[in-house]
Protein backbone atom coordinates (compact mmCIF):
# COMPACT_ATOMS: atom_id res chain seq x y z
CA UNK A 1 0.00 0.00 0.00
CA UNK A 2 1.29 3.44 -0.89
CA UNK A 3 1.02 5.87 2.02
CA UNK A 4 0.75 9.63 1.67
CA UNK A 5 3.78 11.73 2.56
CA UNK A 6 1.98 13.07 5.63
CA UNK A 7 1.34 9.56 6.99
CA UNK A 8 4.95 8.63 6.42
CA UNK A 9 6.13 11.83 8.09
CA UNK A 10 4.01 11.20 11.20
CA UNK A 11 5.07 7.56 11.23
CA UNK A 12 8.78 8.34 10.87
CA UNK A 13 8.65 11.31 13.27
CA UNK A 14 5.69 10.72 15.57
CA UNK A 15 4.73 13.78 17.62
CA UNK A 16 4.15 13.55 21.36
CA UNK A 17 4.81 9.87 21.98
CA UNK A 18 4.59 9.05 25.66
CA UNK A 19 2.23 9.27 28.59
CA UNK A 20 1.22 10.96 31.83
CA UNK A 21 0.24 9.57 35.23
CA UNK A 22 -3.34 8.45 34.71
CA UNK A 23 -4.19 9.00 38.38
CA UNK A 24 -3.32 12.71 38.21
CA UNK A 25 -6.67 14.61 38.32
CA UNK A 26 -5.57 16.96 35.51
CA UNK A 27 -4.94 14.01 33.19
CA UNK A 28 -7.61 12.51 30.92
CA UNK A 29 -6.99 9.06 29.46
CA UNK A 30 -8.76 7.45 26.52
CA UNK A 31 -7.90 3.96 25.32
CA UNK A 32 -9.77 2.57 22.33
CA UNK A 33 -9.51 -0.37 19.93
CA UNK A 34 -8.53 -3.97 20.54
CA UNK A 35 -5.39 -5.99 19.85
CA UNK A 36 -7.40 -8.60 17.95
CA UNK A 37 -8.53 -5.90 15.53
CA UNK A 38 -4.95 -4.81 14.98
CA UNK A 39 -5.06 -1.42 16.64
CA UNK A 40 -5.12 0.04 20.13
CA UNK A 41 -4.77 3.79 20.77
CA UNK A 42 -4.05 5.40 24.10
CA UNK A 43 -4.48 9.17 24.15
CA UNK A 44 -3.74 11.26 27.25
CA UNK A 45 -4.59 14.93 27.68
CA UNK A 46 -3.32 17.35 30.32
CA UNK A 47 -6.14 19.77 31.06
CA UNK A 48 -5.88 23.04 33.00
CA UNK A 49 -8.45 24.53 35.40
CA UNK A 50 -10.22 26.35 32.55
CA UNK A 51 -10.76 23.14 30.59
CA UNK A 52 -8.00 23.96 28.06
CA UNK A 53 -5.80 21.13 26.81
CA UNK A 54 -2.24 22.08 27.72
CA UNK A 55 -0.50 18.99 26.47
CA UNK A 56 -1.24 15.66 24.80
CA UNK A 57 0.60 12.34 24.52
CA UNK A 58 -0.17 9.11 22.74
CA UNK A 59 0.86 5.50 22.36
CA UNK A 60 -0.50 3.38 19.53
CA UNK A 61 -0.30 -0.25 18.53
CA UNK A 62 -1.42 -0.37 14.95
CA UNK A 63 -0.63 0.25 11.32
CA UNK A 64 1.08 3.34 9.95
CA UNK A 65 -2.24 5.14 9.44
CA UNK A 66 -3.28 4.47 13.03
CA UNK A 67 0.01 5.83 14.35
CA UNK A 68 -0.22 8.89 12.07
CA UNK A 69 -3.86 9.56 13.04
CA UNK A 70 -3.07 9.55 16.74
CA UNK A 71 0.09 11.59 16.28
CA UNK A 72 -1.90 14.19 14.34
CA UNK A 73 -4.65 14.54 16.95
CA UNK A 74 -2.11 15.19 19.71
CA UNK A 75 -1.03 18.24 17.67
CA UNK A 76 -4.57 19.34 16.90
CA UNK A 77 -6.02 19.16 20.42
CA UNK A 78 -3.32 21.22 22.10
CA UNK A 79 -4.65 24.68 23.01
CA UNK A 80 -8.25 23.66 22.40
CA UNK A 81 -10.89 23.46 25.12
CA UNK A 82 -12.26 19.99 25.76
CA UNK A 83 -15.55 21.08 24.21
CA UNK A 84 -13.73 22.13 21.04
CA UNK A 85 -11.61 18.99 20.97
CA UNK A 86 -14.61 16.66 20.81
CA UNK A 87 -15.70 18.48 17.64
CA UNK A 88 -12.71 17.08 15.72
CA UNK A 89 -14.17 14.77 13.10
CA UNK A 90 -12.64 11.62 11.67
CA UNK A 91 -13.24 13.03 8.19
CA UNK A 92 -10.93 15.99 9.01
CA UNK A 93 -8.21 13.55 10.11
CA UNK A 94 -8.69 11.32 7.07
CA UNK A 95 -8.61 14.35 4.76
CA UNK A 96 -5.49 15.85 6.34
CA UNK A 97 -3.59 12.53 6.09
CA UNK A 98 -5.09 11.57 2.71
CA UNK A 99 -6.08 8.18 4.10
CA UNK A 100 -7.32 5.65 1.55
CA UNK A 101 -10.86 4.25 2.12
CA UNK A 102 -9.57 1.03 3.73
CA UNK A 103 -7.82 3.11 6.42
CA UNK A 104 -10.76 5.34 7.39
CA UNK A 105 -11.28 3.21 10.49
CA UNK A 106 -7.94 4.52 11.81
CA UNK A 107 -9.27 8.09 11.76
CA UNK A 108 -12.51 6.95 13.42
CA UNK A 109 -10.44 5.36 16.17
CA UNK A 110 -8.53 8.63 16.70
CA UNK A 111 -11.80 10.56 17.00
CA UNK A 112 -13.06 7.95 19.47
CA UNK A 113 -9.85 8.31 21.49
CA UNK A 114 -10.46 12.04 21.99
CA UNK A 115 -14.06 11.40 23.03
CA UNK A 116 -12.98 8.63 25.42
CA UNK A 117 -10.34 10.87 27.02
CA UNK A 118 -12.81 13.75 27.48
CA UNK A 119 -15.39 11.35 28.94
CA UNK A 120 -12.73 10.10 31.38
CA UNK A 121 -11.98 13.69 32.42
CA UNK A 122 -15.64 14.49 32.93
CA UNK A 123 -16.21 11.39 35.02
CA UNK A 124 -13.15 12.24 37.14
CA UNK A 125 -14.62 15.69 37.78
CA UNK A 126 -18.24 14.55 38.04
CA UNK A 127 -19.31 16.77 35.18
CA UNK B 1 27.82 -1.89 3.65
CA UNK B 2 28.64 -0.57 0.22
CA UNK B 3 27.91 -3.93 -1.38
CA UNK B 4 24.29 -4.00 -0.12
CA UNK B 5 21.54 -2.91 -2.45
CA UNK B 6 18.32 -1.75 -0.78
CA UNK B 7 15.67 -2.93 -0.35
CA UNK B 8 16.91 -6.42 0.47
CA UNK B 9 14.74 -9.16 -1.02
CA UNK B 10 13.71 -11.70 1.65
CA UNK B 11 10.47 -12.93 0.12
CA UNK B 12 11.71 -15.90 -1.92
CA UNK B 13 8.65 -17.98 -0.95
CA UNK B 14 6.51 -15.41 -2.69
CA UNK B 15 8.53 -15.65 -5.86
CA UNK B 16 12.16 -15.93 -6.93
CA UNK B 17 14.05 -14.00 -9.58
CA UNK B 18 14.74 -16.03 -12.71
CA UNK B 19 18.28 -17.38 -12.55
CA UNK B 20 20.34 -15.64 -15.30
CA UNK B 21 21.30 -19.08 -16.65
CA UNK B 22 17.59 -19.87 -17.00
CA UNK B 23 16.80 -16.53 -18.63
CA UNK B 24 19.53 -17.15 -21.23
CA UNK B 25 17.97 -20.49 -22.22
CA UNK B 26 14.52 -18.94 -22.44
CA UNK B 27 15.71 -16.11 -24.66
CA UNK B 28 16.80 -18.72 -27.22
CA UNK B 29 13.17 -19.77 -27.75
CA UNK B 30 11.48 -16.57 -28.85
CA UNK B 31 12.62 -14.85 -32.04
CA UNK B 32 13.08 -15.78 -35.71
CA UNK B 33 16.68 -16.78 -35.03
CA UNK B 34 15.58 -18.88 -32.08
CA UNK B 35 13.52 -21.97 -31.33
CA UNK B 36 10.10 -20.33 -31.76
CA UNK B 37 8.17 -23.15 -33.46
CA UNK B 38 5.04 -24.82 -32.14
CA UNK B 39 6.04 -28.13 -30.51
CA UNK B 40 2.80 -29.63 -31.84
CA UNK B 41 3.75 -28.91 -35.47
CA UNK B 42 4.65 -32.31 -36.90
CA UNK B 43 5.18 -31.30 -40.52
CA UNK B 44 8.38 -29.22 -40.35
CA UNK B 45 11.68 -28.70 -38.68
CA UNK B 46 10.53 -25.71 -36.59
CA UNK B 47 8.05 -27.93 -34.81
CA UNK B 48 10.49 -30.80 -34.39
CA UNK B 49 13.21 -28.76 -32.69
CA UNK B 50 10.65 -27.11 -30.43
CA UNK B 51 9.28 -30.52 -29.48
CA UNK B 52 12.79 -31.71 -28.74
CA UNK B 53 13.37 -28.72 -26.42
CA UNK B 54 10.11 -29.52 -24.60
CA UNK B 55 11.13 -33.18 -24.27
CA UNK B 56 14.48 -32.21 -22.76
CA UNK B 57 12.76 -29.93 -20.27
CA UNK B 58 10.24 -32.64 -19.39
CA UNK B 59 13.15 -34.97 -18.67
CA UNK B 60 14.88 -32.37 -16.49
CA UNK B 61 11.72 -31.90 -14.42
CA UNK B 62 11.17 -35.65 -14.13
CA UNK B 63 14.79 -36.12 -13.03
CA UNK B 64 14.52 -33.68 -10.13
CA UNK B 65 11.62 -35.68 -8.65
CA UNK B 66 12.62 -39.14 -9.97
CA UNK B 67 9.52 -39.61 -12.11
CA UNK B 68 8.93 -40.85 -15.64
CA UNK B 69 8.83 -37.89 -18.06
CA UNK B 70 5.51 -39.23 -19.40
CA UNK B 71 4.07 -38.51 -15.94
CA UNK B 72 4.68 -34.75 -16.27
CA UNK B 73 1.80 -32.58 -17.54
CA UNK B 74 2.59 -28.92 -18.15
CA UNK B 75 0.21 -26.31 -16.76
CA UNK B 76 0.28 -22.55 -16.20
CA UNK B 77 1.46 -22.95 -12.60
CA UNK B 78 0.81 -24.67 -9.30
CA UNK B 79 -2.64 -23.09 -8.93
CA UNK B 80 -3.76 -24.70 -12.17
CA UNK B 81 -2.03 -27.96 -11.23
CA UNK B 82 -3.92 -28.03 -7.92
CA UNK B 83 -7.20 -27.33 -9.70
CA UNK B 84 -6.55 -29.99 -12.33
CA UNK B 85 -5.47 -32.58 -9.76
CA UNK B 86 -8.30 -32.10 -7.29
CA UNK B 87 -11.21 -31.27 -9.61
CA UNK B 88 -9.94 -33.64 -12.28
CA UNK B 89 -9.72 -36.56 -9.85
CA UNK B 90 -12.96 -35.71 -8.04
CA UNK B 91 -14.85 -35.46 -11.33
CA UNK B 92 -13.37 -38.70 -12.64
CA UNK B 93 -13.75 -40.76 -9.46
CA UNK B 94 -16.86 -39.01 -8.10
CA UNK B 95 -18.98 -42.11 -8.65
CA UNK B 96 -16.80 -44.05 -6.19
CA UNK B 97 -17.16 -41.53 -3.39
CA UNK B 98 -17.84 -37.93 -2.56
CA UNK B 99 -15.44 -37.29 0.34
CA UNK B 100 -12.08 -35.47 0.30
CA UNK B 101 -9.67 -34.62 3.10
CA UNK B 102 -7.27 -31.68 3.26
CA UNK B 103 -5.67 -29.40 5.86
CA UNK B 104 -6.61 -25.90 7.03
CA UNK B 105 -3.10 -24.61 6.33
CA UNK B 106 -3.12 -25.50 2.62
CA UNK B 107 -2.67 -22.85 -0.03
CA UNK B 108 -5.84 -21.10 -1.20
CA UNK B 109 -5.49 -22.85 -4.56
CA UNK B 110 -6.28 -26.10 -2.75
CA UNK B 111 -8.79 -24.72 -0.22
CA UNK B 112 -10.83 -22.74 -2.74
CA UNK B 113 -10.84 -25.67 -5.15
CA UNK B 114 -12.24 -27.85 -2.35
CA UNK B 115 -14.86 -25.19 -1.58
CA UNK B 116 -15.93 -25.29 -5.22
CA UNK B 117 -16.27 -29.08 -5.06
CA UNK B 118 -18.42 -28.69 -1.95
CA UNK B 119 -20.76 -26.53 -4.00
CA UNK B 120 -20.87 -29.35 -6.55
CA UNK B 121 -21.97 -31.92 -3.98
CA UNK B 122 -18.70 -33.22 -2.54
CA UNK B 123 -17.90 -33.26 1.17
CA UNK B 124 -14.54 -32.03 2.43
CA UNK B 125 -12.90 -32.48 5.84
CA UNK B 126 -10.44 -29.71 6.72
CA UNK B 127 -8.01 -31.03 9.33
CA UNK B 128 -6.48 -28.74 11.95
CA UNK B 129 -2.70 -29.22 12.19
CA UNK B 130 -0.81 -29.43 15.49
CA UNK B 131 0.55 -26.15 16.93
CA UNK B 132 3.84 -27.05 15.19
CA UNK B 133 2.05 -26.87 11.85
CA UNK B 134 2.55 -30.61 11.29
CA UNK B 135 -0.30 -33.01 10.75
CA UNK B 136 -1.07 -35.65 13.39
CA UNK B 137 -1.37 -38.77 11.24
CA UNK B 138 -3.72 -40.46 13.71
CA UNK B 139 -6.15 -37.60 13.19
CA UNK B 140 -5.80 -38.05 9.44
CA UNK B 141 -6.57 -41.76 9.70
CA UNK B 142 -9.54 -41.01 11.94
CA UNK B 143 -10.98 -38.65 9.31
CA UNK B 144 -10.93 -41.27 6.55
CA UNK B 145 -14.35 -42.61 5.52
CA UNK B 146 -15.36 -45.48 3.23
CA UNK B 147 -16.27 -42.90 0.58
CA UNK B 148 -13.01 -40.91 0.82
CA UNK B 149 -11.54 -40.66 -2.69
CA UNK B 150 -8.75 -38.11 -2.33
CA UNK B 151 -6.44 -36.66 0.32
CA UNK B 152 -4.55 -33.46 -0.46
CA UNK B 153 -1.67 -32.38 1.80
CA UNK B 154 1.01 -29.86 0.87
CA UNK B 155 4.67 -30.83 1.09
CA UNK B 156 6.12 -27.55 2.39
CA UNK B 157 3.94 -24.80 3.82
CA UNK B 158 4.38 -21.43 2.14
CA UNK B 159 4.08 -19.34 5.31
CA UNK B 160 5.90 -21.35 7.97
CA UNK B 161 8.04 -23.67 5.84
CA UNK B 162 7.19 -26.87 7.74
CA UNK B 163 7.61 -30.15 5.87
CA UNK B 164 4.77 -32.67 6.14
CA UNK B 165 5.56 -36.38 6.26
CA UNK B 166 4.27 -37.18 2.78
CA UNK B 167 6.00 -40.59 2.81
CA UNK B 168 3.88 -41.74 5.75
CA UNK B 169 0.71 -40.11 4.45
CA UNK B 170 1.31 -41.83 1.10
CA UNK B 171 1.41 -45.24 2.81
CA UNK B 172 -1.84 -44.47 4.63
CA UNK B 173 -3.53 -43.50 1.36
CA UNK B 174 -2.16 -46.28 -0.84
CA UNK B 175 -3.10 -49.05 1.61
CA UNK B 176 -6.69 -47.76 1.52
CA UNK B 177 -6.74 -47.10 -2.24
CA UNK B 178 -7.30 -43.39 -1.70
CA UNK B 179 -5.67 -40.97 -4.15
CA UNK B 180 -2.98 -38.75 -2.65
CA UNK B 181 -2.29 -35.27 -4.05
CA UNK B 182 0.64 -33.17 -2.85
CA UNK B 183 1.11 -29.46 -3.54
CA UNK B 184 4.89 -29.28 -3.90
CA UNK B 185 5.11 -25.68 -5.13
CA UNK B 186 7.33 -24.74 -2.18
CA UNK B 187 9.49 -27.84 -1.95
CA UNK B 188 11.29 -28.31 -5.29
CA UNK B 189 14.96 -27.56 -4.88
CA UNK B 190 14.51 -27.42 -1.10
CA UNK B 191 13.54 -30.98 -0.16
CA UNK B 192 14.51 -34.20 -1.93
CA UNK B 193 11.55 -35.73 -3.76
CA UNK B 194 11.65 -39.32 -5.00
CA UNK B 195 8.40 -40.26 -6.69
CA UNK B 196 9.60 -43.84 -7.27
CA UNK B 197 9.64 -44.23 -3.49
CA UNK B 198 6.80 -41.95 -2.43
CA UNK B 199 3.24 -43.27 -2.69
CA UNK B 200 2.04 -40.05 -4.27
CA UNK B 201 -0.47 -40.08 -7.14
CA UNK B 202 -0.57 -36.41 -8.05
CA UNK B 203 1.97 -33.68 -7.33
CA UNK B 204 1.82 -29.99 -8.26
CA UNK B 205 4.91 -28.00 -9.24
CA UNK B 206 5.63 -24.35 -9.93
CA UNK B 207 8.62 -22.93 -11.83
CA UNK B 208 8.79 -19.46 -10.32
CA UNK B 209 9.40 -20.61 -6.74
CA UNK B 210 12.55 -22.36 -7.96
CA UNK B 211 14.27 -19.62 -10.04
CA UNK B 212 12.24 -20.34 -13.17
CA UNK B 213 9.71 -18.07 -14.89
CA UNK B 214 6.16 -17.28 -13.74
CA UNK B 215 3.28 -18.68 -15.75
CA UNK B 216 4.49 -22.25 -15.98
CA UNK B 217 4.08 -25.27 -13.76
CA UNK B 218 3.44 -28.96 -13.99
CA UNK B 219 1.35 -31.73 -12.55
CA UNK B 220 2.80 -35.17 -11.93
CA UNK B 221 0.19 -37.79 -12.77
CA UNK B 222 1.24 -41.29 -11.72
CA UNK B 223 1.25 -44.05 -14.36
CA UNK B 224 1.79 -46.94 -11.91
CA UNK B 225 -0.78 -47.12 -10.48
CA UNK B 226 -2.49 -45.30 -13.30
CA UNK B 227 -4.36 -42.19 -12.22
CA UNK B 228 -7.10 -40.77 -14.44
CA UNK B 229 -8.25 -37.18 -14.51
CA UNK B 230 -11.08 -35.36 -16.16
CA UNK B 231 -9.57 -32.51 -18.18
CA UNK B 232 -10.43 -29.00 -17.03
CA UNK B 233 -9.14 -27.32 -20.20
CA UNK B 234 -10.42 -28.68 -23.49
CA UNK B 235 -9.00 -28.14 -26.96
CA UNK B 236 -6.29 -29.67 -29.10
CA UNK B 237 -5.70 -32.63 -26.84
CA UNK B 238 -2.20 -31.63 -25.75
CA UNK B 239 -0.52 -33.36 -22.79
CA UNK B 240 -2.34 -36.63 -23.52
CA UNK B 241 -5.66 -34.87 -23.39
CA UNK B 242 -5.23 -33.75 -19.79
CA UNK B 243 -4.38 -30.13 -20.56
CA UNK B 244 -4.97 -28.60 -23.96
CA UNK B 245 -3.24 -25.44 -25.09
CA UNK B 246 -0.14 -24.68 -27.17
CA UNK B 247 3.03 -25.60 -25.29
CA UNK B 248 4.83 -22.42 -24.15
CA UNK B 249 8.28 -23.53 -25.31
CA UNK B 250 10.28 -20.71 -23.70
CA UNK B 251 8.47 -21.13 -20.36
CA UNK B 252 8.87 -24.91 -20.41
CA UNK B 253 12.56 -24.67 -21.33
CA UNK B 254 13.00 -22.19 -18.48
CA UNK B 255 11.30 -24.50 -16.00
CA UNK B 256 13.42 -27.42 -17.19
CA UNK B 257 16.68 -25.53 -16.79
CA UNK B 258 15.58 -24.19 -13.40
CA UNK B 259 14.79 -27.69 -12.16
CA UNK B 260 18.06 -29.04 -13.59
CA UNK B 261 19.97 -26.40 -11.64
CA UNK B 262 17.92 -27.16 -8.53
CA UNK B 263 18.98 -30.79 -8.67
CA UNK B 264 22.66 -29.92 -9.14
CA UNK B 265 22.80 -27.19 -6.49
CA UNK B 266 20.25 -28.25 -3.87
CA UNK B 267 22.65 -29.79 -1.35
CA UNK B 268 25.13 -26.90 -1.31
CA UNK B 269 22.33 -24.32 -1.41
CA UNK B 270 20.50 -25.85 1.54
CA UNK B 271 23.66 -25.85 3.61
CA UNK B 272 24.25 -22.18 2.86
CA UNK B 273 20.62 -21.19 3.50
CA UNK B 274 20.58 -23.01 6.81
CA UNK B 275 23.67 -21.08 7.86
CA UNK B 276 21.97 -17.79 6.88
CA UNK B 277 18.71 -18.71 8.63
CA UNK B 278 20.53 -19.62 11.84
CA UNK B 279 22.56 -16.41 11.61
CA UNK B 280 19.35 -14.38 11.36
CA UNK B 281 17.66 -16.19 14.26
CA UNK B 282 20.80 -15.92 16.43
CA UNK B 283 20.77 -12.19 15.74
CA UNK B 284 17.18 -11.59 16.85
CA UNK B 285 16.31 -14.36 19.32
CA UNK B 286 17.44 -12.26 22.29
CA UNK B 287 14.74 -9.67 21.65
CA UNK B 288 12.14 -10.03 24.41
CA UNK B 289 8.80 -11.73 23.58
CA UNK B 290 9.81 -13.08 20.18
CA UNK B 291 8.41 -16.41 19.02
CA UNK B 292 9.09 -18.74 16.08
CA UNK B 293 6.00 -19.98 14.26
CA UNK B 294 6.08 -23.58 13.06
CA UNK B 295 8.26 -26.58 13.79
CA UNK B 296 12.00 -25.87 13.62
CA UNK B 297 13.12 -29.46 12.92
CA UNK B 298 10.87 -30.49 10.05
CA UNK B 299 11.29 -27.22 8.17
CA UNK B 300 12.99 -25.96 5.03
CA UNK B 301 16.25 -24.11 5.57
CA UNK B 302 15.15 -20.91 3.87
CA UNK B 303 12.17 -20.00 6.08
CA UNK B 304 11.99 -18.10 9.35
CA UNK B 305 8.55 -16.99 10.54
CA UNK B 306 8.64 -14.92 13.70
CA UNK B 307 6.06 -13.11 15.83
CA UNK B 308 7.21 -9.95 17.58
CA UNK B 309 4.62 -9.56 20.33
CA UNK B 310 3.05 -6.15 21.03
CA UNK B 311 4.10 -4.80 17.64
CA UNK B 312 1.57 -4.62 14.80
CA UNK B 313 2.61 -6.30 11.57
CA UNK B 314 1.88 -3.59 9.06
CA UNK B 315 3.68 -0.87 11.00
CA UNK B 316 6.55 -3.32 11.36
CA UNK B 317 6.61 -3.82 7.60
CA UNK B 318 6.80 -0.01 7.30
CA UNK B 319 9.70 0.10 9.73
CA UNK B 320 11.39 -2.67 7.78
CA UNK B 321 11.08 -0.77 4.51
CA UNK B 322 14.68 -1.59 3.62
CA UNK B 323 13.71 -5.23 3.25
CA UNK B 324 11.00 -7.03 1.30
CA UNK B 325 9.24 -9.45 3.68
CA UNK B 326 5.65 -10.63 4.21
CA UNK B 327 3.43 -10.10 7.20
CA UNK B 328 0.81 -12.36 8.72
CA UNK B 329 -1.40 -9.32 8.99
CA UNK B 330 -3.34 -7.85 6.12
CA UNK B 331 -4.75 -4.58 7.42
CA UNK B 332 -6.67 -3.67 4.29
CA UNK B 333 -10.17 -3.47 5.67
CA UNK B 334 -12.03 -2.42 8.77
CA UNK B 335 -12.20 -6.02 9.87
CA UNK B 336 -8.61 -7.03 9.38
CA UNK B 337 -7.76 -10.63 8.67
CA UNK B 338 -4.77 -12.25 10.32
CA UNK B 339 -3.07 -15.13 8.52
CA UNK B 340 -5.38 -18.16 8.45
CA UNK B 341 -2.33 -20.41 8.56
CA UNK B 342 -1.09 -18.94 11.85
CA UNK B 343 -4.64 -18.93 13.26
CA UNK B 344 -4.90 -22.66 12.43
CA UNK B 345 -1.78 -23.25 14.55
CA UNK B 346 -3.69 -21.73 17.46
CA UNK B 347 -1.94 -18.36 17.52
CA UNK B 348 -3.94 -15.46 18.95
CA UNK B 349 -4.98 -12.74 16.53
CA UNK B 350 -2.42 -10.43 18.15
CA UNK B 351 0.51 -12.77 17.57
CA UNK B 352 -0.68 -13.54 14.06
CA UNK B 353 -0.84 -9.80 13.33
CA UNK B 354 2.68 -9.41 14.73
CA UNK B 355 4.32 -12.00 12.50
CA UNK B 356 6.90 -11.55 9.78
CA UNK B 357 7.98 -14.20 7.27
CA UNK B 358 11.60 -14.04 6.17
CA UNK B 359 12.43 -16.33 3.25
CA UNK B 360 15.99 -16.41 1.99
CA UNK B 361 17.25 -17.68 -1.34
CA UNK B 362 19.99 -18.20 -3.88
CA UNK B 363 21.07 -14.57 -3.98
CA UNK B 364 20.84 -13.73 -0.25
CA UNK B 365 24.20 -12.82 1.30
CA UNK B 366 25.65 -12.92 4.80
CA UNK B 367 26.20 -9.15 4.68
CA UNK B 368 22.48 -8.66 3.97
CA UNK B 369 21.49 -10.80 6.94
CA UNK B 370 23.86 -8.89 9.24
CA UNK B 371 22.41 -5.60 8.00
CA UNK B 372 18.79 -6.58 8.56
CA UNK B 373 19.46 -7.84 12.10
CA UNK B 374 20.35 -4.27 13.05
CA UNK B 375 17.31 -2.85 11.27
CA UNK B 376 14.98 -5.30 13.05
CA UNK B 377 16.35 -4.37 16.48
CA UNK B 378 15.84 -0.66 15.82
CA UNK B 379 12.33 -1.20 14.44
CA UNK B 380 11.17 -3.31 17.38
CA UNK B 381 12.64 -0.81 19.89
CA UNK B 382 10.92 2.11 18.17
CA UNK B 383 7.52 0.46 17.81
CA UNK B 384 7.44 -0.95 21.33
CA UNK B 385 8.34 2.49 22.66
CA UNK B 386 5.13 3.60 20.95
CA UNK B 387 3.00 0.57 21.89
CA UNK B 388 0.47 0.79 24.75
CA UNK B 389 0.36 -3.03 24.76
CA UNK B 390 4.09 -3.21 25.44
CA UNK B 391 3.61 -0.88 28.44
CA UNK B 392 0.83 -3.08 29.78
CA UNK B 393 2.95 -6.19 29.29
CA UNK B 394 5.80 -4.51 31.16
CA UNK B 395 3.39 -3.60 33.99
CA UNK B 396 2.50 -7.27 34.23
CA UNK B 397 -1.05 -6.92 32.89
CA UNK B 398 -2.41 -10.03 31.20
CA UNK B 399 -3.82 -8.65 27.97
CA UNK B 400 -6.29 -11.50 27.61
CA UNK B 401 -8.07 -10.32 30.77
CA UNK B 402 -8.55 -6.75 29.52
CA UNK B 403 -11.96 -5.75 28.25
CA UNK B 404 -11.34 -4.03 24.94
CA UNK B 405 -13.60 -1.50 23.33
CA UNK B 406 -14.18 -3.28 20.02
CA UNK B 407 -14.99 -1.01 17.16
Amino acid sequence: MAYSEKVIDHYENPRNVGGFDKNDPTIATGMVGAPACGDVMKLQLKIDANGIIEDAKFKTYGCGSAIASSSLVTEWVKGKSIDEAVLIKNTDIAHELALPPVKIHCSILAEDAIKAAVADYKSKHNQ
Amino acid sequence: MSDIKLPIYLDYSSTTPVDPRVAAKMAECLTTEGNFGNPASRSHRFGWVAEEAVDIARNQIAELVNADPREIVFTSGATESNNLAIKGAANFYGKQGKHLITVKTEHKAVLDTCRQLEREGFEVTYLTPEPSGLLDLDKLVAAIRPDTILISVMHVNNEIGVIQDIAAIGEICRSRKILFHVDAAQSTGKVKIDLQELKVDLMSFSAHKTYGPKGIGALYVSRKPRVRLEAQMHGGGHERGMRSGTMATHQIVGMGEAFRLAKVEMAAENERLLMLRNRLWDGIKDIEAVYINGDMESRVAANLNVSFAYVEGESLIMALKDMAVSSGSACTSASLEPSYVLRALGLSDELAHSSIRFTMGRFTTEAEIDYIIGVIHNAIDKLREMSPLWDMYKEGIDLSTVEWAHH
